[in-house]
């Protein structure tokens, strides 16, 4: 077996990111657990266990694995959100199960064989896409993630909101998200030389829409019907929904109805009244389109407790709208030293990127952050920084660094540091 | 499952780029009238407004009929969004963002109750009611008078308070 390094590499017991990356020190791990004589069996071995399903179900065990908690518009159903519950999940792939959700009208059932695409406006040719035709045409799949631009609005409250990591961070969420270009669709109706803009329209019974700027369409837009290598579930658009990688939830429309071309944004609802930015002065900014870098520590968090003084390991995500992650730094002692992460093999644009460490915790109380930068040398800001300028009401595409405090019975919450 | 020769020939005269990309070119036409049913949007210059008129006399019944049950009496006292009020709380530390406070555009009033509103019966209201109803929550602001008529050239031309208070973040590249 492997001696564990346990040289510091940042205050108050960070350990260097090394230790991750060494094949010794997990498997030198794995022989400390494995006990079990060759003739002893558990319970679940002495007879065959339950047959083949058609679809299948996690663990009776992990019946905590579900999205947080749902919070619904008084007097309606189905308008509000459901939150993915980060601290459970590992790696970088959301299951389209506990994918978070956001709606405005409900999940409408729609008949895919009844369903068109239609984009109109300011093309040459108007045409209308069945489902089945869509399939048809070359496809492209890329992970990335999708965030609500209002995810971690709780950290504009004066004083730290005590919540889980989903409660406070998690309408966000990353997929393999397979459709067509929108570009292909698009080249094929003929975009009119004054077009800018599309309205995209959707299907649910608010026909929620909103205006996106013709040069991100074509730049890496598509209309994705699926999720995780299966057909979109239906709380993500059933049977397709707009997906603009970076860019906030909100304007990746889902049960994708209608695009029309325009030479001017809509001005929608959603895009002037909801998601746009008011500032401490009085003015608001609208269409601020990219999610900015951000990262979390995902374990520990609140909820997840640590048991004793000893090694444990730091894991987070962290994800840019505009680029790559190109660093996680940790910092173990309330922000005054760092040291880097070990980032997961899967470094990909626009996705959720798996930062780990380790930590020699002391068993007293300590003060843990994770802190993002991109490759366009974008740096999370902290907290204060983050709210420079807002107002008290401006709680979207907020991304300042997350403080746990780690107190000496083991416990985390959420504080300003 | 056959082609029809139509589409055929759309592809041969109208696919050629689309070809370049390997597309199928399996759009289908679409009729006028299909299209008209399909376009709802609202544009804050007015294109898209249907015919039909309406005033907060009219509108005020409209309100009682299907939005008093969500927004209370007054528009401020409901059980959801707020619809009126807040004016001049936008720099406090309590903004509250109203049609009257916030919102910049007449048009997205109309565009957004015709789409998602009454809440539990969209699609319900008639282009008189639509503006009638617009009428009413822009007369309950004081953006415009009782009696003013609303129709597709004169809600367009309606002044929103908050109007000159919004910037883009997102820059065009050309």
């Amino acid at each position: 077996m492997t001696k564990i390094d346990t040289q510091p590499a940042a205050g108050n017991g960070l350990l260097d990111r090394r230790v991750f990356l060494r094949a010794g020190f997990l498997g030198g791990a794995a022989l400390l657990t494995a006990e079990a004589s060759a003739v002893e069996r558990e319970p679940w071995m002495t007879g065959p266990g339950v047959g083949m399903s058609e679809s299948g179900a996690p663990s009776s065990h992990e019946a905590h694995l579900v999205r947080g908690p749902i919070g619904s518009r008084p007097g309606t159903t189905g308008a509000g959100s459901s939150r993915s519950p980060l601290q459970y999940l590992d790696g970088i792939i959301t299951p389209s199960r506990l994918h978070f959700e956001r709606h405005h009208s409900g999940i409408p059932n729609i008949d895919p064989a009844a369903h068109r695409l239609t984009i109109h406006g300011l093309v040459d040719r108007p045409l209308a896409f069945s489902v089945e035709s869509l399939v048809r045409y070359p496809t492209v799949s890329r992970i990335q993630f999708l965030e609500c631009s209002g995810n971690s609005g709780a950290a504009l409250a004066s004083e730290p909101t005590q919540g889980t990591c989903a409660q406070l961070h998690g309408l966000v969420a990353a997929s393999e998200w397979g459709g067509v270009p929108l570009s292909i669709l698009l080249d094929e109706a003929g975009i009119k030389p004054e077009g800018k803009w599309i309205v995209a329209d959707g299907a649910d019974a608010a026909m929620m829409s909103r205006s996106v700027p013709l040069e991100k369409v074509m730049d890496d837009a598509i209309v994705a019907l699926y999720q995780n290598g299966e057909r979109l579930r239906p709380s993500n658009g059933y049977p397709m929904r707009l997906f603009l990688p970076g860019w906030e939830g909100n304007a990746c429309v889902k049960w994708l109805r209608t695009i029309k071309v325009l030479d001017q944004p809509a001005m929608t609802r959603d895009e002037t009244s909801k998601y746009s930015d008011l500032q401490s002065d009085g003015v608001s900014k609208l269409f601020s389109f990219p999610m900015g870098v951000k990262s979390v520590i995902t374990s520990p968090s609140p909820g997840l407790s640590m048991h004793g003084p000893g090694i444990y390991q730091i894991s987070g995500i962290a994800w840019s709208g505009t680029s790559k992650i190109r660093r996680v730094e940790i910092s173990a002692d309330g922000g005054a030293t760092w040291a880097d992460a070990a980032l997961d093999e899967h470094v990909l644009p626009k996705c959720l990127t798996r930062f780990r460490s380790a930590w020699n915790w002391n068993g007293g109380p300590a003060t843990i952050l994770s802190r993002a930068t991109d490759e366009d040398g974008r740096v999370q800001p902290t907290r204060a920084v983050a709210l420079e300028g807002r107002s008290r009401a401006a709680f979207y595409h907020y991304n300042g660094i997350q403080a746990w405090r780690v107190g000496a019975d083991g416990e985390v919450s959420n504080v300003y540091a | 499952m056959s082609t029809p020769r139509y589409q055929l020939l759309l592809v041969i005269f109208f696919g050629l780029n689309a070809l370049a990309d390997e597309s199928p070119g399996l759009g289908e036409p679409v009729s006028a009238n299909d299209l008209n049913a399909l376009d709802v949007t609202v544009e804050p210059d007015g294109k898209g407004l249907p015919n039909g008129s309406g005033s907060a006399v009219e509108g005020a019944m409209v309100y009682q009929n299907h939005c008093f049950a969500c927004h209370g009496k007054t528009g401020e006292d409901g059980i959801n969004d707020r619809l009126t009020g807040g004016h001049g709380s936008l720099t406090t530390a309590r903004p509250v963002k109203t049609l009257g406070s916030f919102w910049p555009y007449a048009t997205t009033i109309f565009d957004y109750v015709r789409r998602a509103m009454p809440f539990q019966t969209p699609g319900t209201l008639s282009n008189d009611e639509l503006y009638a109803v617009t009428a009413y929550l822009l007369f309950i602001n004081d953006v415009i008078d009782e009696e003013q008529m609303m129709n597709a050239e004169s809600l367009p031309a309606v002044s929103m308070p908050n109007r000159d208070n919004f910037v883009w973040d997102f820059i065009p590249r050309s």
